[in-house]
């Protein structure tokens, strides 16, 4: 492994952290940010969870039993939407595990710009506040809140929702994604420039480059959707007409710009997934990761290819044939490198001495629904399939596979590898294992039904459906409930773990853990590296 | 050209002989509209959505295999490389052979796909000669329809509310589209407020309303029945209350439902620049 020679026990003995507000409240050190995010994601996970839950508890019964207005259903679902991308899976996955480990990984001291990390991390929170707010006020003529769909395509959210919840919603997606690409210049500047000495950009750990990727594509991409919700911030308060057909606007011309961030996007929820996946494989096989420069170069590529594929989401537009054919073979190119990872990830395995910690099963089970996940999405990639499929419950089946199966599930494995790291403290492995199988079972009871409502013609986001869909849906609905069932043994286990005698070793997971954060102290303290570790060549020291 | 088509055929022939079975068989979805516990797609009733729902059978054959074939690959490696039965692991990181491997049999294997689904792609957006032609405007919530003045008749338009008395529940509107079976008809999509879109899974596709544009689509019915489609972009609150249903007669049946309509529902004056649009 990259031998690292650190002082930290030397460190803690003057390692004096600062009063609970400074703390917490004007922090600047990264692996605190690192826990608000965490903590943030874990509260607003909890909100959006509440509302699909309301969701699914309507959709179990055609008509409407649970709500009033089909209007107020609309909300949820656009809630939970923004909620699960915007607040939950990026804070966890870039805020929390990108703050906590890229400086750790890398051998840094902290991220290069440590208030800019605190700014990036309160203007996220007040892009959820704003979010919560437009709940409240006014949207849809007679009903509260945004129900416009997380994509909030004009003219539905301009003429269509006169009160002021949409101009809300707006603000939140303009205060989070500012928060967003400043954090993003923060991960390129740290990784580009402050890598411990001889940690060339070609040994620097996966979830390091799986960071660097996603933060070019957030800088990339938000000023983009910026620029497209002020358009639609001025259409609806100032009269201007760029998405309104009146004035010689164009609807579509939203969704070009929307998706242009938008299929960015779903790359930065996952690409940050497969980095952490790789460590997980890799540990728990006790064998370096197959093929590394593959592997880092396959998530560029990936990063690369999905700024250019973004109107796969628009095949039932109008587009022509000419436009169409060439998104139906650039979103096609993607599943290649995204087939190197998901075989390089085996090929870890192959051959390794593999223990079945948690961690490793919330891993190996990502890899599988990832597959079937990405699969749905080769069959959605064929526009005259998709004039069928598009805007139907297999849309919602293939990307909850890809998110809530696929970024969701390495969030939790990222939790139960890290928690020891993060906290000192040890999650019963029972825990872990048994919130797994109820996730795993739950989701695919939850999700894989879907495949079908949508070949059945099931439209999506309807608060009320014809009865043929009713079977599938109650089914549906009953492995939702197994799914929310885990998150109880979830929160049961973190509980035990506080309360629990029984403290980390420094490094719990053996031999094959060989990053950087396993040389330090669980939990590590509270500056790192002061003296910066140099990283000597050896082989299979990625 | 002939020659590579014909060899994509015959390369697809295979693994759609199987699954043409499955879908012609007990499997096969509702007609015109869905049924309980259904798991495919409703049966298409016109050429081009009968071949997409084969090549969509191909595909879903192909994601199968695929996904079993990463599963036994996991569940091998869960039996045979665990920690208790291969105590020792290995170091490699590296096989060019493989590494080549996995990455070109993916390429070969797109490739196969892309081929007929830009066929298919082709077809679907083709601009055939049309027979007739119906313009569709989505409103917050209802869609109208015109018929344009021809020499057989029309010059008349028509909105169609949900019934909610009559079953299938949800899908049944007051007026229905009627159309000639075996005819090429177009339709002209556009919207009056918020974006719609248009859907028909008997045909195989929709097609968003949207306001500003007239998008076009073409079909050519090859079974008279009653089908039944669902407004497929959220509009607002009452999205899923704007059914679509398209009645498919025969020639003389429709000749006799354009004299009624005639008379029964009001008459437009820009019907001739729409016959022109042919």
């Amino acid at each position: 492994m990259a031998t690292a020679a650190t002082h930290a026990e030397a460190h803690e003995v003057h390692d004096h952290k600062p009063s609970f507000f400074a703390r917490w409240f004007l922090s600047t050190n990264h692996k605190d940010i690192g826990s608000l995010y965490l903590m943030f994601a874990f509260c607003a996970g909890m909100i959006g969870a509440f509302l699909s839950f309301g969701i699914r508890m309507e959709m179990e019964q055609p008509g409407l039993q649970y709500f009033s207005s089909p209007a107020t259903y609309n909300v949820f679902v656009t809630g939970h939407g923004l909620i699960m991308v915007f607040f939950m899976v990026m804070p966890a996955l870039i805020g929390g595990f990108g703050n906590w480990f890229v400086p750790l990984m890398i051998g840094a001291p902290d991220m290069a710009f440590p208030r800019m990390n605190n700014i990036s991390f309160w203007l996220t929170v007040a892009g959820f506040c704003s979010l919560l707010c437009s709940l409240f006020v006014e949207g849809a003529p007679g009903a509260n809140g945004a129900g416009t769909g997380w994509t909030v395509y004009p003219p539905l959210s301009t003429a269509g929702h006169p009160g002021p919840a949409v101009d809300f919603a707006i603000f939140a997606l303009h205060l989070s994604g500012a928060g967003s690409i400043l954090g993003a210049i923060n991960f390129i500047t740290t990784i580009l420039n402050m890598r411990a000495p001889g940690m060339t950009l070609h040994k620097m750990p996966l979830f390091a480059w799986a960071e660097l990727v996603t933060a070019f594509l957030l800088l990339l991409s938000l000023p983009v959707l910026a620029g497209a919700i002020t358009m639609m911030l001025t259409d609806r308060n100032f009269g201007t007409t760029f998405f309104d057909p009146a004035g010689g606007g164009d609807p579509v011309l939203y969704q070009h710009l929307f998706w242009f961030f938008g299929h960015p996007e779903v790359y930065i929820m996952i690409l940050p997934a497969f980095g952490i996946v790789s460590h997980i494989i890799a540990t728990f096989s006790r064998k370096p990761v197959f093929g590394y420069l593959a592997m880092a170069y396959a998530m560029v590529a990936i990063g690369v290819v999905g700024f250019v594929v973004w109107a796969h989401h628009m095949y039932t537009v109008g587009l022509s044939l000419q436009t169409q054919s060439y998104f139906v073979f650039a979103t096609m190119v993607i599943a290649v490198p995204t087939g190197v990872k998901i075989f390089s990830w085996i090929a870890t395995m192959w051959g390794g001495s593999i223990r079945f910690t948690a961690a490793m099963h919330w891993a190996v089970g990502f890899i599988f629904l990832f597959t079937v996940g990405g699969v749905t999405g080769v069959v959605l990639a064929n526009s005259a399939v998709d004039k069928y499929l598009h805007d139907t419950y297999y849309v919602v089946a293939h990307f909850h596979y890809v998110l809530s199966l696929g970024a969701v599930f390495v969030i939790f494995a990222g939790i139960y590898y890290w928690f020891p790291k993060m906290t000192g403290h040890v999650i019963p492995e029972w825990a872990g294992k048994l919130h797994f199988w109820l996730a795993f079972v739950g989701a695919n009871i939850l999700f894989f039904p879907m495949h079908f409502l949508g070949l059945a013609g099931m439209p999506r986001r309807y608060a009320d459906y014809p009865d043929a869909f009713a079977q599938w849906h109650k089914v549906s609905t009953y492995g939702g409930h197994i799914f929310g069932l885990g998150m109880f043994v979830f929160v049961i286990g973190v509980v035990l773990a506080f309360r629990s005698k029984e403290r980390a070793a420094d490094n719990p997971w053996g031999e094959g853990a060989t990053t950087l954060e396993w040389t330090l102290p669980s939990p590590p303290p509270f500056h790192q590296f002061e003296t910066l570790p140099r990283i000597v060549d050896e082989p299979g020291a990625h | 050209m002939r020659t590579v088509r014909t060899i994509t055929r015959s390369l697809l022939a295979v693994p759609f002989f199987g699954a043409g079975l499955a879908a012609t068989g007990a499997s096969a979805g509702g007609l015109g509209q869905p049924i309980p516990w259904e798991m495919s797609r409703q049966v298409p009733i016109t050429e081009n959505a009968c071949d997409i729902m084969n090549f969509e059978i191909g595909l879903h054959w192909l994601s199968l295999a695929i996904s079993l074939f990463v599963l036994g690959l996991i569940l091998w490696c869960v039996f045979r490389f665990g920690e208790k039965r291969n105590p020792s692991p290995s170091r490699f990181t590296h096989n060019t052979a493989i590494e080549v491997a996995w990455t070109i049999v993916p390429v070969l294997i797109l490739v196969a796909v892309a081929i007929p689904s830009f066929r298919l792609l082709r077809t679907q957006l083709a601009d055939p000669k049309a027979d007739m032609i119906v313009k569709v405007i989505g409103h917050a919530w209802y869609w109208s329809y015109e018929y344009p003045q021809t020499e057989q008749g029309g010059g008349f338009t028509f909105d169609a509310n949900l019934d909610e008395d009559k079953q299938p529940r949800l899908l049944q509107t007051d007026n229905e589209m009627v159309v000639p079976v075996g005819k090429i008809v177009k339709v002209q999509v556009t919207a009056a407020d918020v974006i719609h879109s248009w859907a028909m899974p008997a045909f195989g596709f929709k097609i968003d309303a949207i306001p500003g544009r007239l998008n076009q689509m073409w079909f050519k019915a090859e079974k008279e029945g009653t089908y039944h489609g669902q407004c497929s972009e959220l509009c607002g609150q009452r999205h899923a209350y704007m059914p679509i249903v398209v009645r498919v007669v025969s020639d003389q049946a429709y000749a006799e439902w354009l004299k009624e309509a005639k008379t029964k529902y009001a008459s437009t004056d820009n019907g001739q620049s729409f016959a022109q649009a042919r």
